[in-house]
């Protein structure tokens, strides 16, 4: 689950870090209204998941009065990669000094979270190993031991902040670095994050060290130990996607025009591919899981259905565990009750593959093809979505 | 000799007073598994699948000798469940539960290192060496018993792919899922090295898929350390960036971890790619014919 940056910082503030003042606006009266309670100059900024909102146009410093309703409705027009924004962030702006990344994220080939440190912020990273090794911290963090002060003190040392910098209330800017990476450390650690990244990290003119951006990932198989976001994330899903997940699938969808749900991730993966091979394109990635019973295999229909883009349908079921006959049933009872239009092409083999067509020759269910096997119903699917939509366009099984 | 587990394993399975324990207890067995106990807190006494049920591990791994855990308990309780294997002496814990978060996982790999028990797993169907044991939730009808080494991230994909080589006459030594989370116990460069080192395997075959550099990785390895002939197949060319594929795991990070990059540094050390599940077998058969002709 990706926090949007006005979450990711309350997170931050609860956990010690220093934020700016900010207010999250929806309207650009309310940006307006932000703006007078923090006072000029401030940075209004899209609240959307996806990188790049800067280059998008979605942040924007107002220095008068004037400017921060325009830039706030500018903003709230647009869509970032595909993303609606729906909020801005009203932001006390600050003068930058100088910009730093810090960053702890989950690390597969450490088997455990990461620290990453750049002294130089809003730069390639792998761009600043090459140039200058020393501005550069990349330090695996034992899962059991935690976060170590020697590691702390490698940050503080790559930053090479003058030591004398302090801030107005006399907090010397190195303490105050040390101390951004042990609230991040501890964050990470207790809201069972997978990414916790500030960039840029910056050190204000009168020496401040300031969190001026958020980027949160919450693990989602850790969601029931934070009833909080756990609501937040399902209080806020309303796509294909959420629903899909509701329903215990995993779906994403694609581009294309041949809907296609199977049962394991990799056997999905692998038909979409197929797919491509052939000339076609699929609409959706959905793995059912083992089991496949009836309820879960019409939740799928149902989700892959509803884009109203899906031309043909394939349903690819290789039976481990799974009995393809039980599948065959469970698929008869809802496309004889749904009202599915378009060609279908099903490909079962495994564990009673055999029973599992037989039950389907049985039912004799109208634009219902059953393959040979996994490239045959491939080539069908692909056929099917090309050829011209109505009755006349089925096959009979 | 295969790899990992024979007919000399002795299982235990954790959690197998539970309904998935239970099923899966029952098909290791069928499959020529040599359960020898099963766990569950507060449930020690019962006998299910003629194994003696113990409400610890280290009591069972006393009372039987069990060197092989398969973990069949809820995501919420794997870390413990692992953790108390490993410091019963387990040499092998199997977990094939799915959803562990990823903190936990991460400190239960860390401990498992440190105590030096092998992990297969998690969110995996676990391994089998045809007939002679199966730890695990593999279909033991679509294996049989041969010389080809087999190494997947996936699950279905991998009974699909060994279903072909069965019915082509090419058993299999071990085939073993390494699961689809980012954070799991062996991977292609362990089995590789424990399939090159083993008697039994002629040739390997690598099942990868989207997502980290296992596959890349694997493919530096063979270069360097593998003399049998290996091939792969990849899934997950149609994958659009940042969106996970089922596995926790299969996702396409910025522009690293694509199925093109995977297949090209697998060609680039001489490994063929199937473009297909099925053709598979006919690379690998061409493999072994070259091997076998002077």
């Amino acid at each position: 689950m990706d926090l949007l940056e006005h979450r990711g910082k309350s997170l931050f503030a609860g956990a010690g870090l220093p934020v700016l003042p900010s207010r999250l606006a929806c309207s650009p009266a309310q940006a307006q209204a932000a703006a007078g309670e923090l006072g000029l100059p401030v940075v209004v900024k899209a609240q959307v998941k996806s990188g790049g909102r800067g280059k998008a146009g979605g942040i924007r410093l107002c220095r008068a009065e004037g400017e921060v309703a325009a830039a706030a409705a500018d903003i709230l027009a647009m869509s970032i990669r595909g993303q609606a924004v729906t909020g801005v962030l009203v932001e006390k702006a600050v003068e930058i000094a100088r910009e730093l990344y810090l960053a702890i994220s989950s690390s597969r080939a450490q088997r455990g979270p990461l620290l990453i440190f750049s002294a130089e912020g809003g730069v390639d990273i792998e761009e600043v190993a090459r140039r200058s090794p020393a501005a550069l911290v990349r330090a695996p963090v034992d899962p059991l031991l935690g976060l170590c002060d020697y590691q702390v003190r490698d940050v503080v040392a790559a930053a090479a902040l003058d030591p004398e910098l302090a801030a107005p209330d006399g907090t010397p800017a190195r303490q105050a670095l040390a101390g951004v990476v042990r609230a991040l450390w501890r964050l990470y650690y207790d809201s069972d994050a997978t990414l916790c990244e500030i960039n840029p990290l910056v050190v204000t003119g009168p020496g401040e060290v300031v969190c001026l951006d958020s980027k949160v990932t919450i693990d989602d198989n850790a969601l029931y130990r934070h009833a909080e976001l756990k609501a937040e994330a399902e209080a806020g899903a309303e796509d294909r996607e959420a629903r899909a997940r509701k329903a215990g699938l995993a779906f994403v969808a694609l581009d294309g025009d041949i809907g296609v749900l199977g049962n394991g991730a990799g056997l999905v993966m692998s038909t979409i591919d197929q797919i491509a091979a052939a000339g076609g394109s699929a609409a959706d990635f959905c793995d059912i899981g083992g089991g496949a019973r009836a309820e879960v295999v019409a939740a799928a229909l149902d989700v892959i259905l509803s884009a109203g883009t899906v031309s043909a349908l394939l349903v690819s079921i290789f039976g481990g565990i799974t009995r393809c006959d039980e599948v065959a049933r469970g698929l008869v009872q809802v496309l004889g009750q749904a009202r599915v239009d378009v060609p279908v092409v099903v490909r079962l083999d495994g564990n009673a593959a055999a029973e599992g067509r037989a039950v389907l020759a049985e039912a004799r269910l109208p634009g219902l093809t059953v393959a040979a096997g996994a490239a045959e119903a491939v080539r069908l699917a692909v056929a099917g979505a090309a050829a011209p939509a109505g009755p006349g366009a089925r096959r009979e099984g | 000799m295969a790899i990992l587990i024979d007919e000399r394993s002795r299982v235990l399975v954790q959690g197998i007073t539970g309904r998935e324990g239970g099923l899966h207890a029952a098909r290791m067995r069928a499959a020529g598994t040599n359960l020898v106990a099963g766990v569950s807190p507060g449930k020690g006494g019962q006998t299910v699948e003629g194994a003696p049920v113990y409400d610890a591990v280290a009591p069972a791994v006393a009372a039987t000798g069990a060197d092989v855990a398969v973990l069949f308990v809820p995501a919420r309780f794997a870390r413990d469940a692992l953790i108390e294997a490993a410091d019963a002496g387990i040499r092998l814990a199997v977990c094939v539960t799915e959803g562990i978060p990823v903190r936990d996982m991460a400190e239960a790999a860390a401990h498992l290192t440190r105590r030096g028990t092998v992990l297969v797993g998690p969110n995996g169907p676990g391994l089998i060496t045809p007939r002679r044991c199966s730890a695990g939730i593999m279909p033991a009808d679509v294996f049989a018993p041969g010389a080809v080494g087999l190494v997947s991230r996936s699950g279905t994909l991998t009974y699909e792919v060994a279903g072909e080589l069965t019915q082509a006459g090419l058993g299999q030594s071990t085939v073993v899922g390494m699961g689809g989370d980012p954070i799991h116990g062996v991977g292609f460069l362990e089995c590789l090295e424990l399939f090159e080192a083993d008697d039994e395997t002629e040739a390997v075959v690598l099942i990868g898929e989207i997502g980290g550099d296992d596959e890349e990785r694997a493919a530096e390895f063979v270069r360097e350390h593998v003399s049998k002939p290996v091939v792969a197949f990849v899934a997950g060319f149609g994958a659009p960036p940042g969106k996970r594929m089922g596995h926790a795991g299969a996702i396409v990070e910025g522009s690293s971890g694509t199925a093109a990059e995977k297949k090209a540094a697998l060609e680039a050390a001489g490994i063929p790619v199937a473009s297909a599940p099925a053709d598979v077998v006919t690379l690998l058969q061409a493999r072994l014919e070259r091997r076998r002709s002077p």
